[in-house]
């Protein structure tokens, strides 16, 4: 029985990496997409740092929870309600694979563009001859944080469902530019006021900051191992709420 | 709803065996499916979208692979294989969508509306192929608008009103059961009023199509003698003559009639 199951689960994944495929070949390769994806954090982050003659290695924390965050949130929102207008996602749900296998592979193609995108800026720190100090942490930080934002990115577009890509596009920008506020990019989390850092404590995007602190500057805020453990928390929630919602909401999608 | 993309308010339906909701993900592995709307991704090739369908239907690389060329050559797309979809006409996107629905060789096929906006070429081209794919024992669920349609492809046909089946049965039979729908089609030398027709004995219904006249009768031999005395006693000439059976378009708008007047269908 236990055998079974395990088959059919494995089975039902390698078709999630068939969406994942596809994604990635529709999506995540093209040029516009990757610039994009590398830009608005990089532009984002100079006009809050220019000027303030800031050691590097306390600038490529902010960058990289920037990078991470929307690089792996960046196309996921638009993929469910761009699929149902285009009606591939009727042709998906006709085919032989479980929605938990579609919306895995919708955030693992995310997760993946995340990732890639992410060496980014952690290949320009070791170029400018900044010293990671823990590089394996930042490494499973990197790989859980954008699981997690990657995950959240296909919540933000189970509702409501709706087969307008640009309307997701704003719900999400609604909650994601809030979130990295208050996530302790711009102003570190110790210096922050007890009510801000109440409020940066419901961000995930908080702890992969911090932990990249960890990694890079050596001291962070939170412990690092309370930094993952949440982190895998968020990304389980994130995840197992945007299949739920989905599920929930696909009749009314079609 | 029995390919998975609506789910059913009550009742059950089974695809060889396989419940569509206990067992859907075993039922839909025995499809192949057509959707009315082309859906083929336009931003991949042809081929990657035969390759994406195979893998979701769980076929191996090598026999997808070679699954997809003999379908490609046999559909004709061979030398378009690696152009996006988004340039293709609407006759190759309908074949294209055949090559996907037939790459897991499926036992059933369901095709909505698979001819419908096709140059008369394609059309034919189509349906020679689901005739061939039915030959071969492939079960085809067709949805269609076009009667002629139904009635060149199908064995037995739903007739469906206002979402609920109305009767099912075979083309021939279906003309049959339609009492009243026997008809002939008359034209004269001269110009004859629909109200003089409608007066001969065994008609009951005449529609003036162009310079004929069509007479729904009962009877058609009886009244064939009946319009010869017709046009003697008016000093008129019969210029064509023909009877007609009831075609299937006949049938579905008297079911649909008399639906709508809540006379169950036949009686």
């Amino acid at each position: 029985m236990f055998l079974m199951a395990s088959s059919l689960y494995g089975d039902q994944f390698k078709r999630s990496l068939a969406i994942v495929k596809k994604n990635i070949r529709i999506y995540y390769s093209k040029g516009p997409v990757i610039i994009f994806g590398l830009l608005i954090p990089f532009f984002l982050f100079l006009s809050f740092y220019i000027g303030r003659n800031l050691p590097a290695e306390a600038l490529i924390p902010g960058l990289l929870g920037m990078t991470a965050f929307f690089t792996a949130t960046s196309v996921g929102p638009a993929i469910v309600p761009w699929e149902a207008r285009a009606k591939t996602l009727e042709r998906l749900i006709s085919s032989p694979i479980s929605l938990w296998a579609i919306f895995l592979g919708d955030v693992l193609s995310s997760f993946l563009f995340g990732a890639f995108v992410s060496l980014f800026p952690i290949i320009a720190a070791l170029l400018i001859g900044i010293e990671i100090v823990n590089l394996l942490v930042l490494a499973l930080g990197v790989i859980l944080a954008t699981f997690c934002f990657a995950s959240l990115s296909i919540l933000l577009s189970s509702y409501p469902p709706t087969d307008t890509p640009a309307g997701v596009m704003m719900i999400s920008s609604m909650v994601k530019f809030p979130l990295v506020f208050i996530s302790g990019i711009f102003i570190p989390i110790e210096e922050l006021p007890s009510w801000g850092k109440t409020l940066s404590s419901i961000s995930p995007l908080t702890y992969f900051t911090d932990l990249a602190r960890n990694s890079i500057q050596g001291r962070s805020y939170y412990p690092v191992e309370l930094d993952l453990v949440v982190l895998l928390i968020f990304a389980i929630v994130f995840l197992v709420a945007a299949i739920k919602i989905h599920e929930r909401t696909m009749p009314k999608r079609l | 709803m029995l390919t998975g993309v609506i789910k059913p308010d009550e009742g059950t339906a089974r695809i060889f065996g396989h419940d569509i909701l206990s067992e859907g993900l075993k039922s839909r592995q025995l499809m192949g499916i057509v959707p009315e709307m082309a859906n083929a991704y336009v931003d991949l090739s042809a081929w990657n979208n035969i390759m994406l369908t195979g893998e979701l239907y769980g076929i191996p690389k090598k026999q997808r692979k070679m699954k997809a060329e003999k379908l490609l050559k046999e559909f004709g797309l061979h030398n378009r294989k690696g152009h996006t979809v988004k340039g293709f006409s609407r006759g190759m996107k309908q074949k294209l969508l055949l090559c996907m629905a037939l790459i897991n060789e499926p036992q059933i096929l369901f095709l909505d509306e698979p001819t419908s906006g096709l140059d008369v070429e394609s059309q034919r081209r189509i349906r020679d192929m689901i005739r061939d794919l039915n030959e071969k024992g492939t079960t085809v669920f067709l949805t269609t608008h076009n009667m002629e349609e139904a009635n060149q492809l199908c064995d037995n046909i739903a007739i469906i009103n206002h979402g609920k089946i109305a009767t099912i049965d075979s083309p021939e039979r279906l003309k049959s059961r339609s009492s009243g729908l026997q008809s002939i089609e008359v034209s004269f030398n001269k110009a004859v009023g629909v109200n003089e027709l409608m007066k001969i004995q065994g008609v009951f219904e005449v529609r003036k199509q162009g310079d004929k006249a069509r007479l729904y009768v009962d009877d058609p031999s009886t009244v064939i003698a009946e319009l010869v005395e017709f046009a003697k006693a008016r000093k008129a000439k019969i210029i064509s003559l023909n009877t007609l059976a009831p075609s299937l378009e006949d049938v579905f708008l008297k079911l649909v009639r008399e639906e709508e007047k809540g006379v169950p269908y036949g009686k």
